[in-house]
């Protein structure tokens, strides 16, 4: 009875998602205030509702309710409860589910801080929403419905997928999501923006901290995703080129733009048209991600989904939905009057070229991604586009934009001084070489080039902490005078350094881990040691254990420093009983920012083990600089500009004006 | 990495040194010790082909990742072709010649992967010059000469407060 109320909870969301689709944006047309304020309580009631079916079917996993095809499919009674409750997205049906929750969420989000949005703009925002919702809302009711029961009930569960008995799972989709489909609000409030046919510098107010929010939480769920793959896959890689990272890799990238872009539309009303157009293209990018893991078209080491009916299903809302933007962006773009001025060395001019190299980066990166498919479905012809392409030609992009990073911040508004922040460079580029040479000189050789490399991550982390020095005025201005002016300034300020600077830390380790970093394979007997980053590591031998629903056989290591012991690694190899799959559980040990990363290989006759052993120096640096990046975010976000109900107030004051401006 | 086509023009081949020198990551993962030559020079050369051949039964793997019976088959086979004296572009044929061109992570250049290879270059360029033409055809040159009524009018309210 109680799944049958989840079920009928997504049918009446339906209903629900159908009024608001329609009835708010006739109201907004006509001006009818009863119509458009059906808008916000619609969506309150569609995020109750979906929260009502979300939460009985987590409960049907909760207490293993095998009747339910979906629990039975992807879940056993002994399984450790948090995978119980994960376990729930750890599915189709059910992580469709959490999307559509996420959706709903948002729009719920928009409902409540959004009471100082212009009526009309709320409703026809929360009607776009609604679109969405009702796509989806009849793609999990028609395709995958996780509330399909089984009779007669099995007496035991299938469990999950081992690979996702992970805490990683717990975080990492609904991170995720909550980044991906953040952006939907912002590509509503551009169609809005469109079907109204006004946009304003208010209007990039109110989309900045959504922007803002969903990119946080996608760079957030995108690190953990990375850190998850490093540790879960036993490869001591942290990135694949996977299909399905780049999935959430093109919304990531266009997102970025997106934030710079709605930058220069808020401070100088420049680029609507083209801020309008990303804001489209980043949801349809989320969009394109959840057509290509949900599908299954593509073979990668993601994929646990294949049935063609849901593809073309997603196709469809596909189509119609970034189909349908883009014409309306044909259709009305032309009416929105292009605003500010600038020289193209300036702040705004900076920002530009930011936006055209992460947008052909993005490009890149959807060209490489469906490149294979298409061909394959025009000719016949199968090629691969693998890690070696992109590596080449996204980091040959990225190569100008980090150079460039530093200089951004440094521009002032309309026209800039070059001479100016070069002269300011010049010590951050002086620094960053000493930098990079000293971490050279202390890692003891390595590749000589890995210098460059070094210097790209020490720069854009030096040159964020130079942009507040010279914010502050330090070394000119009394000290507790330029901490007083440092103090002063706006938490966006910061909130740009911290993620410029977690940026840099980010490309620093990444070229410290892959410079300095060893790898050893070895074949141990137990007894023998071997040397590892200046750590020696002796093999005690393999036990076995048991886990509630595996059994595993466990390798341990004594790690020594200089003759003493300092840490035990245990690697193991597991197989989870129910789907008699094996696992390779990798032991990593860290030091500092640095890891050492155990994995096991096969036995050999003779009793040896193969073992694989990395020495990761300043790994941590990629994840920790995501990390930064994120907190960077918040802050922004936390800026006084930004916070609810401050925008819409001087929004009111200075719209007359702005409106007579255009 | 021994693939020369590109290492002749100028700064362009340094971005690329720069770029392979450690942008890729390090290849190594399912390699084991039997297979291991005992020229580390030529082992060297071995996992960097490796790192660009495909797994032909996995998703989305390079053969020096997987652990893949086949796999490790062409794992042996680039080391004995290495050993015989083949040049890394020999290596690299011969592997397309039984396999084809799907074995390759990154695609060749040609008649069907001209678009791939072509669209980062060709958008930098269309979007570069779109910007110039748009900077350009706009009078950006005289935007602080004088304020427009309206822009006064701001201003004075703005004082006034």
């Amino acid at each position: 009875m109680i799944i049958e109320i989840g079920h009928y909870a997504l049918v009446l969301a339906l209903a629900t998602s159908l009024i608001v689709s329609i009835l708010p944006v006739i109201g907004a047309r006509r001006g009818d205030a009863s119509m458009m304020a059906l808008a916000p309580t619609g969506a309150l009631v569609m995020f109750a509702l979906v929260a009502l079916s979300f939460g009985v079917l987590t409960w049907a996993y909760v207490v293993s309710d095998f009747s339910v095809m979906n629990v039975w499919e992807n879940s056993h009674s002994l399984m450790p409860l948090i995978y119980k409750y994960s376990g729930v997205w750890g599915n189709h049906e059910g992580s469709m589910l959490l999307w559509l929750l996420i959706l709903v969420f948002f729009s719920a989000l928009v409902a409540v801080f959004g009471r100082n949005l212009p009526d009309t703009l709320r409703a026809n925002v929360l009607a776009v929403q609604s679109w969405i919702s009702a796509a989806f809302l009849l793609f999990i009711l028609l395709t995958s419905n996780p509330f399909l029961r089984l009779d007669p009930a099995p007496a035991e569960g299938q469990d999950l997928n081992p690979v996702l008995q992970d805490f990683g799972l717990a975080v990492h989709p609904p991170l995720l999501y909550l980044g991906y489909v953040g952006f939907s609000v912002c590509f509503s409030f551009a169609v809005a923006a469109l079907i109204e046919g006004r946009i304003d510098a208010a209007w990039a107010r109110w989309v900045r901290p959504w922007t803002l929010a969903a990119w946080t939480f996608l760079t957030a769920g995108i690190a953990m995703g990375s850190y998850w793959a490093y540790y879960e896959l036993g490869w001591g890689g942290w990135w694949f080129w996977d299909p399905v990272e780049n999935a959430s890799f093109m919304p990531w990238l266009a997102g970025t733009a997106l934030l710079h872009s709605a930058l220069v539309m808020e401070k100088r009303e420049a680029l609507k048209i083209w801020t309008v157009l990303l804001a489209i293209m980043t949801f349809s990018l989320s969009l394109l991600g959840t057509f290509l893991v949900r599908s299954g078209v593509l073979t990668s080491v993601h994929s646990f989904a294949t049935d063609p009916t849901r593809g073309i299903f997603i196709l469809s809302i596909l189509a119609v939905f970034i189909g349908g933007a883009f014409a309306l962006f044909a259709w009305r773009a032309p009416m929105l009057k292009a605003g500010g001025l600038f020289a193209p060395i300036s702040r705004e001019g900076s920002l530009v070229l930011n936006n055209l190299i992460l947008t052909v980066a993005t490009a890149t990166v959807l060209t490489g991604t469906l490149y294979p498919l298409i061909l394959e479905t025009l000719t016949g012809e199968k090629i691969s586009v693998g890690a070696p392409f992109f590596n080449m030609t996204f980091g040959l992009l990225m190569l100008p934009l980090l150079v460039a990073v530093p200089f951004g911040p440094m521009l002032a508004w309309k026209r800039g001084d070059l001479p100016g922040a070069l002269q300011r460079l010049y010590v951050v580029a002086g620094l960053s070489l000493f930098a990079g040479l000293a971490f050279f000189y202390v890692q003891n050789g390595g590749p000589v080039m890995a210098i460059f490399g070094l210097m790209l991550g020490f720069w854009g982390m030096i040159g964020a902490i130079a942009d507040l020095w010279y914010r502050g005025n330090f070394g000119k201005l009394k000290f507790s005078v330029a901490m007083r002016r440092l103090a002063g300034l706006p938490r966006s300020a910061f909130g740009t350094a911290i993620a410029h600077f977690g940026l840099g830390v980010t490309v620093l380790g990444i070229f410290a881990a892959t410079s300095f970093g060893t790898e050893t394979v070895v074949e141990m007997k137990p007894g023998a040691s071997v040397d590892v980053g200046g750590y020696s590591m002796t093999f005690d031998g393999m036990r076995d254990a048991v886990g509630p629903n595996y059994t595993e056989s466990r390798g341990h290591f004594a790690v020594r420093r200089g003759g003493v012991e300092v840490a035990d690694i245990w690697s193991s190899k597991r197989l989870y009983t129910a789907r008699r799959m094996p696992t390779t559980e990798a032991g990593i040990l860290t030091f500092g920012l640095s890891q050492l990363y155990v994995s096991l290989g096969d036995p050999m006759e003779d009793g040896g083990i193969v073992v694989r052993i990395w020495w990761k120096p300043f790994i941590l640096c990629i994840w920790g600089g995501c990390l930064i990046m994120m907190a960077g975010g918040f802050v922004s976000l936390s800026d006084r500009r930004l916070r609810v109900g401050a925008p819409s107030r001087r929004a009111k004051a200075a719209k007359p004006v702005l409106e007579a401006a255009e | 990495m021994g693939r020369g086509s590109s290492s002749q023009h100028g700064w362009v081949a340094l971005v690329f040194a720069l770029l392979l020198a450690f942008v890729l990551p390090l290849p190594a993962f399912a390699v084991n010790p039997d297979e291991v030559l005992p020229n580390p020079a030529l082992e060297q050369r071995a996992r960097n082909l490796s790192a660009q051949l495909r797994c032909m039964v996995c998703q989305n793997q390079s053969i020096d990742d997987s652990n893949a019976e086949l796999a490790r088959d062409l794992r042996v086979l680039v080391r004995e072709r290495l050993t015989n004296g083949d040049t890394d572009q020999q290596v690299i044929d011969y592997v397309v010649s039984r396999y084809g061109e799907f074995v390759l992570l990154n695609p060749r250049f040609g008649a069907k992967t001209a678009i791939l290879w072509a669209t980062p270059l060709l958008l930098l360029l269309v979007g570069g010059i779109a910007i110039l033409v748009f900077v350009r055809t706009r009078p950006s040159q005289k935007p602080l000469a004088a304020l427009t009524p309206e822009e006064q009018a701001r201003i004075d309210e703005l004082l006034k407060k």
